[in-house]
Formats: C-alpha cells, sequence, structure tokens
C-alpha cells in the first residue's frame, strides 16, 4: 500500500464529514430566489451601505453584524452558506433615526454576508462581506 | 413553548427634542431553528420569534422580519428620533403565537 500519512489524514476527513452528515448548505438558487424575492431582479449599486461583520467568527452561533444605510426604507440581510439564506429584514418607519442597525446572527461555515437596501427610489444598493468562521452555529 | 422568556431593552431617560436616540433590546429566547436533531436523531421542530417591531408613540420605529438564522436571545440595536416626551412600545411575536411586550418611557426637553 502505497498510502503518504497526508493522503491518509485527507482521506479520513473526508469519512468522517460523510459519517457525521455536513449540513445541508444553501444552493446558490436559493440564495438568488431570496435576492429577487427581495429586488424584483433589479440590479444592486455597492454604494450608499455599509456592512460590518468580523472577518474571522470564532463562534458562529452568534456573529454580530451591524448594517448601515442612510435613507434606506428596509434593508435584507442574507447568509449565502446557511441552510435556509435569509437572516432578517428591517423595514425602517418614520420614526426611525439613522437607518442602521445591529444584530447577532449564526452562520454553519465560511461564506458571505450580503445585505441588500431597498431606497424609496425603489433602487437597490447591495454589500457583501466575507466571514470565516471557527465553529459553525447550524447544528449540524 | 418558549420558556422564560424575559424582554430587556435600554432607551436613554432623558433626550432633546429631534435627538436620534440609540435603542438597544434583547429578548432571552432559544430561538430553536428547526435544523438541530435530538439524540434520537429526530429533528427538534423550528420555534422562533419571527417578527418584531418598536413603535414611538404610535409611530412605527422599525419592524423586523426574523429568520432561524438569527442568533438565540435575539438582539436588535438601532435609533429612533424622539421630539417628544413618550412611550416606546416594544413587541416581540413568538411561532407559537405568544406575543411578548415591553415599553420604556423617554422624556424629552
Amino acid at each position: 500500500m502505497d498510502v503518504t500519512r497526508r493522503q491518509f489524514v485527507g482521506t479520513g476527513l473526508v469519512a468522517a464529514a460523510a459519517f457525521f452528515g455536513l449540513p445541508q448548505i444553501a444552493s446558490a438558487e436559493a440564495l438568488e430566489d431570496a435576492i429577487n424575492a427581495f429586488t424584483g431582479g433589479a440590479d444592486a449599486a455597492s454604494d450608499g451601505i455599509t456592512l460590518i461583520a468580523p472577518e474571522i467568527a470564532e463562534n458562529g452561533n452568534t456573529v454580530p453584524i451591524e448594517v448601515d444605510a442612510p435613507d434606506a426604507e428596509a434593508i435584507m440581510i442574507l447568509a449565502s452558506g446557511n441552510p435556509n439564506p435569509d437572516v432578517c429584514t428591517i423595514n425602517f418607519g418614520p420614526a426611525a433615526g439613522r437607518h442602521a442597525a445591529s444584530t447577532r446572527i449564526r452562520l454553519a461555515g465560511e461564506q458571505d454576508v450580503i445585505a441588500i437596501a431597498r431606497m424609496p427610489d425603489g433602487s437597490f444598493k447591495q454589500a457583501r462581506q466575507n466571514v470565516r468562521v471557527t465553529i459553525g452555529g447550524c447544528g449540524g | 413553548m418558549a420558556d422564560n422568556v424575559t424582554p430587556r431593552v435600554r432607551v436613554p431617560r432623558e433626550a432633546s427634542a429631534g435627538e436620534s436616540v440609540s435603542v438597544r433590546t434583547l429578548i432571552s429566547h432559544p430561538m430553536e431553528s428547526g435544523q438541530r436533531r435530538d439524540g434520537d436523531g429526530n429533528i427538534i421542530p423550528r420555534s422562533i420569534i419571527n417578527r418584531f417591531t418598536c413603535d414611538f408613540n404610535g409611530v412605527n420605529v422599525v419592524d423586523v422580519t426574523l429568520e432561524p438564522s438569527i442568533s438565540t436571545n435575539p438582539y436588535f440595536q438601532f435609533e429612533a428620533v424622539v421630539n417628544e416626551t413618550g412611550t416606546f412600545q416594544f413587541t416581540w411575536y413568538d411561532d407559537d403565537g405568544s406575543i411578548y411586550e415591553e415599553t420604556a418611557d423617554i422624556s424629552v426637553s
């Protein structure tokens, strides 16, 4: 048998992953559907929205994020690699101050977090941030 | 369903008219995502808070739709413009139909 140590370890990892079952990850299609449901297929500009998320999150169960989109009437947050890509939709009412919010979200693994803002004139703005996760937060 | 659900909110006690004040809210809730399995391999059914609203004197500040990807003990921070003395009304809607409410007063000079 010509199995190097590296190959052996690799095979073991794959077998372990198959055995424990990886959490079901959202397909790109589900993400597209979620985005289209919000934007109606319109293109999104990338200016005028800020998404603050950590580059590396130790614990995928609570990842603090902050989103700021001046004048936006609603902001949708999506996690591209979660079993269900929707995270939350924040609608701002007339008494809202700065159109910004922070919350804590779950991330299954390394993935892009996406924020899309709907402006009062019907245009959309999008921001994207990659987050690496040490321990996933979706049970699995 | 969910036990010991305790809402907690923090708003400044005083503000000047027209000021944008920071509002912080936290509610203790397990936010069971419907993805986890128990010891016997059965899926634990989803049980989350699916909507959160905040009003100031009857005027909406934020209305948030929550999905299972929101962490346990959902936390939100946002800003509200206050023009007169009044009350913030916070409402959380649970999947099981429960509604949790909390209020906070602010005096504006």
